[in-house]
C-alpha cells in the first residue's frame, strides 16, 4: 500500500471523483492555487470551468454552492477555515440543511463543504476552533471527522457522493501525517465508527486529531496492563451508536476525547447519549476531555494551556480505570 | 417589440390569478382559516407576472416570503399552492413549507424564502449550475428593496459579474422592508444604480407596466442566456397591503405610511393599466378579459375547495424528508 499524507489523500480523493463525474466541481478560496496543497494541480487538470477560486465572500459562494446543488450540479465548497463558515451561517443552516425537508423531499443537496479547523499553534481564536458542534444541531447536515489519511481519502470520496449537505471537517494538524492508504478505489462509508485499537479496560472515543493523540496514550499506558480501546465515530452525523455502545458494553468505561469545548460540544452530545443509552453497561462516571472553555489564544504556553492533550487523556483514563 | 395576442391573453390570466389568489388567501388568514404567516403581493402583479412571461420552463426563479405571485407567474398550480397554505399533505410541500417556502423543482421554482436576501446567492449558483452542467438557461432572482441592503446582494452581484453567469436579478423595489420606508435605510434613491458597482447593466423599470417588465426583463434574459453575464432591474412598484396579513392586531394605531400614498398607488393598479391598453389598443376585447376573470374566480374556488377537502398530514410524516437516503 502506498504511504500518504492527509492533504495528498484529500488530492486524491477531489480528482478521482471529479474524474468519475463531470457534474462535480470545486469552488472556494483560493482552490486554484491550491494553498495548503490540498487542491494543487486540480485546476491545470479540470480545467477554469470545474476549479473555480471564489472571491472572499462566504455567504456569496456557499449560497452559491447551494443553488448549484439544486441545479443538479455536485458542487464541492472549500471554506478555508472552519470559523469562516460564521459568515455563511444562513446558507449552510437555513438554507443547505433545511431546504430538501421544507420542500417535501423535492430539493436534494449533493454539496461537499471542506473546512480545515483545531489548533494549529499561533492561528489564535478565529483559525483555531473546533466548530462542528455548532452544527450538531441542524438536522439536515451531515458531518464528518477523519483522523488520517486513510480515512480522509475514503471518506471525502463518500461525502463527495452523498446526496446531502456534508461537511468533512480537516484538522490542520493532520495535514502531514502519513499513513498507508489503499490504492484504488477506496471508501469509507458515513455513520460507520472504526474500532482504531482493541482493548478491554476502557473506551476512549476520540475525534479527529484526539484520536492520535488517545492511541499514544494507549500504547503508553499499555506495559502498566491498562487496556485501552480506542473508537473513532469518524462522522458524527450519522452517528454509529451501536459501536460506541458495543465497545462500552465490553469495557463498563468511557473517557470521550474532542478538541471543542466542554460545554455544549461534541463530547457533551456523546456523553449524553452514552449516559441515555448505555447507562447498565457503565461501571465508573463518563468522563469528558475537552479544550477549556475559552476562545483558543494565540500565545503557544495559552495555546496549549487551553487544548485537550494527551496528558488530560491519561489522567481521565486513569482516573475511570482507577489506577 | 411585437407581442403575440396569445402572450398577451397569458399575462393578464395570470395577473389575475395572483389577483385572486392572493385576495383569498388575505382573507382566509384574516379568518383564520391557515395558520402562521402570509404576505401577499397585491399591487405587484405586473412585475412577477413580466419577468416569468420572458422565461422559458426550464429556466428557473428564486423567490421571497412574498412569493406566491412569482410561483403562480412561473407556473406554480393553484390547488397545490393553496393547499400547501393550509398545511395540507397534498400542498407542494407535503406541509413542511408554508406560505413562505413553496417549491416546485420541476417548474424552476427553487422556492419562496423566509430569510431576506438568501435567495440571490441561490440563484447565482443556479445559474453557475447550469454553466457547469452545460445548459443555457437562465435564472431570475426576485428580491425585494429591503434585500438590496443585505451582504448577499452585493456577494451575488459580484459573484456573478466575475463569472459571468446567467442570472437576471429583479428587485421588486415596494417601497417598504418590513413597516420602515426603503428611503429611510437605503443609501441611494434607486436600487438600479447600484449595479454600476459590479459593472452590470442596471435598469428602472416601471413596475406596474406588464408591457415594460416583460421587454426589459426579455433583453436582460436573451442578454444572460448569451453569456453576457447578468442584469439588475429594479421594478418601481407599491405594496398595497401590509408586511404581512393581520398586521393591524399588533401595530394597533401604529402607522408607518398615508392612507392617501396607498390610495395613490392602487389608481396606478397594474390591471387596470392592462385593460386601459387593451382598450385603446384594440388589441383584446373586453369579453375576452372577462371571461378571464370568470375562469379565474372559478380556479381559485377550486383550489381552495381542493385545499379544504385534503387531509392533514399524519404526525408520523414529522421526519420524512430530512435526508435524501439514496
Amino acid at each position: 500500500m502506498p504511504q500518504i499524507s492527509f492533504i495528498q489523500a484529500i488530492n486524491q480523493a477531489i480528482a478521482e471523483e471529479m474524474e468519475r463525474d463531470p457534474l462535480t466541481f470545486l469552488m472556494g478560496e483560493d482552490v486554484v492555487l491550491g494553498a495548503f496543497g490540498a487542491t494543487k494541480g486540480l485546476f491545470e487538470k479540470f480545467g477554469a470551468k470545474r476549479v473555480r477560486n471564489t472571491p472572499i465572500s462566504e455567504a456569496g459562494f456557499v449560497g452559491a454552492a447551494v443553488g448549484a446543488a439544486m441545479a443538479g450540479t455536485r458542487p464541492i465548497c472549500e471554506v478555508e477555515f472552519a470559523s469562516f463558515f460564521y459568515c455563511a451561517f444562513d446558507q449552510v443552516c437555513n438554507q443547505a440543511a433545511k431546504l430538501r425537508y421544507m420542500s417535501g423531499g423535492q430539493a436534494t443537496m449533493p454539496i461537499t463543504f471542506r473546512a480545515v479547523f483545531g489548533a494549529l499553534g499561533g492561528a489564535a481564536a478565529q483559525h483555531s476552533e473546533t466548530v462542528y458542534a455548532q452544527f450538531l444541531s441542524v438536522p439536515g447536515l451531515k458531518l464528518v471527522v477523519p483522523s488520517g489519511p486513510s480515512d480522509m481519502k475514503g471518506l471525502l470520496k463518500s461525502s463527495i457522493r452523498d446526496n446531502n449537505p456534508v461537511i468533512v471537517f480537516e484538522h490542520g494538524a493532520l495535514g502531514w501525517s502519513r499513513e498507508d492508504v489503499p490504492a484504488g478505489e477506496h471508501l469509507v462509508p458515513l455513520g460507520k465508527a472504526a474500532v482504531k485499537r482493541p482493548g478491554d479496560h476502557v473506551t476512549v472515543l476520540a475525534i479527529g486529531a484526539m484520536v492520535p493523540k488517545a492511541m499514544n496514550v494507549a500504547a503508553k499506558l499499555e506495559p502498566e496492563k491498562i487496556s485501552v480501546e480506542v473508537i473513532d465515530p469518524r462522522t458524527l452525523i450519522p452517528l454509529d451508536e451501536d459501536a460506541i455502545l458495543a465497545s462500552l458494553e465490553k469495557t463498563n468505561r468511557i473517557v470521550i476525547a474532542d478538541e471543542g469545548h466542554l460545554r455544549g460540544g461534541a463530547a457533551a452530545d456523546l456523553a449524553a447519549i452514552v449516559a441515555d443509552k448505555g447507562f447498565d453497561f457503565l461501571d465508573a462516571p463518563v468522563r469528558r476531555v475537552t479544550s477549556l472553555d475559552v476562545p483558543i489564544p494565540f500565545s503557544p504556553p495559552l495555546e496549549k494551556a487551553a487544548i485537550a492533550d494527551e496528558a488530560r487523556i491519561e489522567a481521565a483514563i486513569r482516573d475511570v480505570v482507577g489506577r | 417589440m411585437d407581442i403575440s395576442k396569445d402572450k398577451l391573453l397569458e399575462m393578464y390570466r395570470t395577473m389575475q390569478k395572483i389577483r385572486h389568489f392572493e385576495s383569498k388567501a388575505r382573507d382566509l388568514a384574516m379568518a383564520n382559516e391557515i395558520p402562521g404567516f402570509v404576505h401577499v403581493s397585491i399591487g405587484e402583479e405586473a412585475s412577477a407576472t413580466g419577468v416569468c412571461a420572458a422565461l422559458r420552463k426550464t429556466d428557473r426563479i428564486t423567490s421571497t416570503h412574498r412569493g406566491h405571485g412569482h410561483l403562480i407567474a412561473k407556473g406554480g398550480r393553484l390547488d397545490r399552492m393553496m393547499a400547501e397554505i393550509f398545511g395540507k399533505r397534498t400542498g407542494y410541500c407535503k406541509g413542511k413549507g408554508g406560505s413562505m417556502h413553496i417549491v416546485d423543482y420541476s417548474l424552476g421554482i427553487l422556492g419562496a424564502n423566509g430569510i431576506v436576501g438568501a435567495g440571490l446567492p441561490i440563484a447565482t449558483g443556479s445559474a453557475l449550475g447550469a454553466v457547469i452542467a452545460g445548459k443555457d438557461d437562465v435564472t431570475v432572482a426576485f428580491f425585494g428593496d429591503g434585500a438590496s441592503n443585505e451582504g448577499t446582494f452585493h456577494e451575488s452581484l459580484n459573484l456573478a459579474a466575475v463569472w459571468k453567469l446567467p442570472v437576471v436579478f429583479v428587485c421588486e423595489n415596494n417601497g417598504f422592508g418590513e413597516f420602515t420606508p426603503m428611503a429611510t435605510v437605503t443609501s441611494v434613491k434607486d436600487i438600479a444604480v447600484r449595479a454600476k458597482a459590479y459593472d452590470i447593466p442596471g435598469h428602472i423599470v416601471d413596475g406596474n407596466d406588464v408591457l415594460e417588465v416583460f421587454r426589459f426583463t426579455s433583453e436582460a434574459v436573451a442578454r444572460a442566456r448569451a453569456g453576457q453575464g447578468p442584469t439588475l432591474l429594479e421594478c418601481k412598484t407599491y405594496r398595497w397591503e401590509g408586511h404581512v396579513v393581520g398586521e393591524q392586531a399588533f401595530l394597533g394605531d401604529g402607522s408607518y405610511r398615508e392612507k392617501s400614498e396607498v390610495e395613490e398607488w392602487k389608481r396606478k393598479c397594474p390591471l387596470i393599466r392592462f385593460e386601459k391598453w387593451c382598450a385603446d389598443s384594440g388589441k383584446i376585447s373586453s369579453a375576452e378579459l372577462r371571461q378571464i376573470v370568470a375562469d379565474t374566480e372559478k380556479e381559485i374556488a377550486g383550489a381552495v375547495e381542493f385545499a379544504r377537502s385534503s387531509e392533514l398530514p399524519a404526525p408520523s410524516e414529522v421526519t420524512d424528508d430530512v435526508y435524501n437516503n439514496t
